[in-house]
């Protein structure tokens, strides 16, 4: 009787409530924005019945889920970063997944050995250049970047973003504190302006004549030029010619966007499904074609505009490296006072 | 000594002790929580910190402060007096609308302005060509991601919180002495500088402070622009840096800076309470203005308007519009609009009653118990927005846990998480960083109600709660209500805190907006951020009506 009135009481909340945890159901904690996977998710409920609930938490998704503690709604923990999946694995809110599905699908370099994190698709930094003046431009190196002849005409994002500390983390790793430090005093002097915006915002730059190259990830060209972010961003992305860089005796710098199965997860096969679906070559597919992102795995089909860019060579340093250089290379940022 | 006095000389009763001690409790917990955290670092950051980190970010946050102080105090106050002492066509409009940038959150005006700035926006572009400029290089502009830029953003956004009570004030209680001082000679500049602006002084104070408050807890429009301030530097030092410990350090310091403020503002305003008298208050004579005085008042009152409003308002709606056409509505948006005003409106009854009491404690428990009070529950408006949501979190995980470890010696079963996975984490949220704003109002309100009706009440024989039902709230009600109106406004566009807080499936409009502006998409992003506009235009509106209603009735 008592359990019962307690129950109508929490119905009655109503939207107060919690979504309500019943079988059938999974719930997703991300830090990617769930507009980016929301076709993703669409066609999982499709295909199984099973509803997707989500929550997108952008910063201190590992703090909450943490507080939540062993009663957690948290399902699946996803992230748009390798830093912040690496994070979660850390602080011990991921458990270990044995799944034949995933390790087959998912390269040993982009999943954890143990289980507990699995990367879902990767995308490369690479440079965005003037369509009009560098049309002959077919390699380029991140070292080139704090080359002299450069100086006045790059444009990035903020160096504490994520994206762009992962590449400065992967630098680390590369060539070492010294050398990084002397290169990113040399991007520094090179920028055409203070590091402000996002990725997309160099490429409005460049169509602007602000500056003439910058970095910005592979997927927003492929999101501006579908006219999915208005016809502006047709525009700009018309104006930028993209070219691959690699390290010098290396390959692309790229980053991932990955998942792992809460520690304390209700739903924990519910959640194991999800990331197996994830990795199939349907939902592989999506990932290259609605989100312009490099499938992770080998032979899933990929949209033609990421052809058109060139065949990507992904640099061989294991994700899970770049992912713990990534707190030193925020200190470099601070040290060489690179967004002042 | 006044009978209402003799009251609260006397022990104040057991269930008014234990009402203040819960709520300083609610208050304190995310900051107890948060100073454990601080305790759990190292503070081998530290030296980095200082070196590289924050010099500049000092620097920068006091820079910020000083020009949005001096912006807001400039515009609030002119405008105020513009309105208040001088009649020209257009003056009712005006009047309304200086207060419509309260509507418009910090980040949305940022973004607004960015893009119309761009070299490739409407405003370079069409100066180009009446220039007959070809390329984009050719033409200086002053970047608007800067310091100075930051600076007349906020200034023009922020200014009602000042424009608000001090307009209040010239109206409500100048009257009698501006006139005095009039009938004295003095002309209008000299009423102004001499009469007016001290006596505005602890109007003036309250508002800066308010939008001190706002500016240096902002993050959006501060991130956007490229100003890194302290605030900024938290989150850094949290994300980046992946040092909590050392990010609550840092907060923490800010804290105390921030309480040092706000009891210099308190000390500034000693003394200078102008209590009102029980006569009808009359309104100031308006000086009326012809010719090119008149165009020259009524421009000067519609600049901030249009900065502050009209354009960033203009630009949303022209966005949305072609989102709409281009794609209709976002399906979601019923929802969205109905979290929203649920959550916010939740928050704002709760802060609206608990405000009101707090206000009151002074008058009817203990003076000195209650002024302490007022304080401690004002803390939690001092911390920006993330800080206090992760402040939050262990405290509402312990609630969790203990709820759930009654129910289970109860019902033999525990429900789902209540602290943390539902609403209430937001509302609580909402109501300890917002509970200052409904204090603060209904304080301000409290003090005109002036001492002698009370006191006749007293005498009369009501007891103390008696006379705060049917004397002082009567009196303070359009105090009270602006306040829940301004929490709710605060409410609907608070962003940092949603966005960490929020139970699953749970989208509000500012959350919308923000995951539009992620994506990229802000074109849709445009409808989300029309619609925290028009919700934060109601209460303006109502506010107006109430304003203009509370001034008859006292007629």
């Amino acid at each position: 009787m008592l359990g019962s009135v307690a129950r109508i009481a929490v119905a009655c909340g109503g939207l107060f409530a919690a979504g309500a945890v019943q079988a059938a159901e999974v719930n997703l904690y991300t830090t990617r924005e769930p507009g980016l996977i929301r076709p993703l998710l669409g066609a999982y409920t499709a295909k199984t019945g099973v509803k997707v609930n989500t929550v997108f938490v952008e910063k201190g998704l590992a703090e909450r889920v943490a507080a939540e503690g062993e009663r957690a709604n948290a399902d699946v923990l996803m992230t748009v970063d390798i830093g912040n999946l690496i994070e979660i694995v850390d602080r011990g809110l991921a458990q270990p997944v044995k799944s034949p599905a995933l390790e087959a699908a998912v390269p040993a370099s982009l999943r954890d050995p143990d289980g507990r994190w699995f990367s879902l698709s990767t995308r490369a930094r690479v440079a965005y250049t003037d369509a009009k003046d560098y049309a002959d431009l077919k390699a380029l190196s991140y070292e080139d970047l704090a080359d002299p002849k450069w100086k006045g005409k790059i444009c990035l994002r903020p160096g504490q973003h994520p994206y762009n500390t992962a590449l400065i983390a992967h630098y680390l790793v590369k060539h070492g504190p010294e050398k990084t430090e002397a290169w990113l005093r040399g991007v520094k002097a090179n920028l055409a302006k203070k590091p402000a915006g996002g990725d997309r915002d160099v490429a409005r730059d460049i169509l602007a004549e602000t500056c003439e190259i910058g970095l910005g990830n592979s997927y927003y060209v492929g999101l501006m030029r579908s006219g999915r972010g208005g016809p502006e961003q047709v525009k700009w992305a018309e104006a930028i010619r993209v070219v691959l860089p690699t390290f010098e005796n290396g390959g692309t710098h790229v980053n991932v966007s990955g998942a792992a199965v809460a520690k304390n997860a209700p739903n924990r096969d519910e959640a194991v499904k999800l990331l197996e679906f994830l990795v199939s070559d349907e939902a592989q597919g999506i990932y290259a074609q609605t989100g312009y992102e490099y499938p992770v795995k080998r032979g899933a089909p990929v949209d033609p505009l990421l052809v058109e860019l060139g065949t990507l060579k992904i640099d061989d340093t294991p994700v899970a490296e770049i992912a713990r250089n990534r707190k030193a290379a925020s200190l470099l940022v601070d040290k060489v006072g690179f967004d002042n | 000594m006044s009978p209402a006095l003799v009251q609260t000389l006397r022990a104040p009763p057991l269930a008014w002790v234990a009402a203040g001690l819960a709520l300083t409790g609610l208050v304190l917990s995310p900051l107890v929580s948060l100073a454990y955290e601080a305790l759990q670092g190292s503070g081998e950051l530290w030296p980095h910190l200082l070196e590289y980190v924050l010099p500049q970010a000092i620097l920068q946050t006091a820079g910020l402060l000083a020009g949005v102080g001096l912006a807001v105090t400039l515009i609030g106050t002119g405008t105020a007096w513009l309105v208040a002492a001088y009649d020209f066509p257009g003056r009712r409009l005006i009047e309304v609308g200086l207060l419509l940038p309260m509507a418009v959150p910090t980040y949305i005006v940022a973004f607004a302005y960015l893009d119309l700035l761009h070299p490739l926006g409407p405003v370079q572009s069409t100066l180009r060509e009446t220039l007959g400029l070809a390329s984009p290089r050719d033409l200086p502009f002053p970047e608007l991601r800067s310091l100075p830029g930051c600076i007349l953003l906020l200034g023009f956004v922020l200014y009602p919180y000042v424009y608000l009570p001090t307009r209040a004030l010239f109206l409500m209680q100048a009257a009698n002495l501006l006139e005095a001082a009039r009938t004295l000679g003095h002309g209008p500049r000299a009423v102004f500088a001499r009469v007016a602006l001290p006596m505005a002084r602890p109007a003036v104070a309250l508002g800066a402070s308010l939008a001190l408050m706002e500016a240096l807890n902002d993050i959006g429009a501060a991130e956007f622009l490229g100003v890194r301030t302290l605030t900024v530097q938290v989150y850094a030092t949290w994300i980046n840096r992946s040092d909590l410990p050392g990010a609550a350090q840092i907060a923490l310091v800010m804290l105390v800076v921030v309480i040092g403020l706000v009891a210099a503002e308190r000390w500034a305003r000693r003394g200078r309470g102008f209590a009102g008298t029980a006569q009808r208050p009359r309104s100031l004579t308006r000086t009326r203005l012809k010719g090119s005085r008149a165009a020259a008042a009524f421009l000067l009152g519609a600049t901030p308007v249009a900065l502050g409003f009209l354009i960033p308002a203009g630009y949303l709606a022209h966005a949305a519009a072609a989102r709409i056409a281009r794609a209709g509505i976002p399906e979601t948006l019923p929802r969205e609009i109905l979290s929203t005003v649920l959550y916010a409106g939740a928050a704002t009854l709760i802060a609206g009653a608990i405000g009101f009491l707090v206000a009151a404690s002074p008058r009817l428990i203990a003076r000195r118990a209650g002024a302490a009070l007022i304080r401690v529950a004002s803390l939690g408006y001092a911390l920006p927005g993330t800080i206090l949501a992760i402040g939050l979190l262990g405290p509402l995980a312990m609630a969790d846990s203990a709820l759930a470890a009654a129910s289970t010696a109860m019902f033999g079963a525990a429900p789902a998480l209540i602290g943390l996975g539902t609403g209430g984490a937001l509302v609580t949220a909402y109501l300890v960083r917002f509970l200052a704003v409904a204090i603060g109002t209904c304080e301000a309100g409290l003090s005109r109600v002036p001492a002698s009706l009370p006191d006749a009440a007293r005498m009369l024989g009501r007891g103390p709660v008696a006379t705060l039902g049917q004397v002082q709230l009567p009196l303070t009600w359009p105090a009270l209500v602006s306040g829940a109106l301004l929490v709710f406004v605060d409410c609907v566009k608070e962003l940092p805190a949603t966005l960490l807080l929020r139970p699953l499936n749970v989208e509000t409009l500012a959350t919308h907006l923000y995951g539009e502006a992620v994506r990229g998409t802000y074109e849709d992003g445009a409808v989300a951020a029309l619609l925290i506009v028009i919700v934060g235009l109601i209460p303006v509106a109502i506010l107006l009506r109430l304003g203009s209603r509370g001034q008859q009735a006292l007629r």
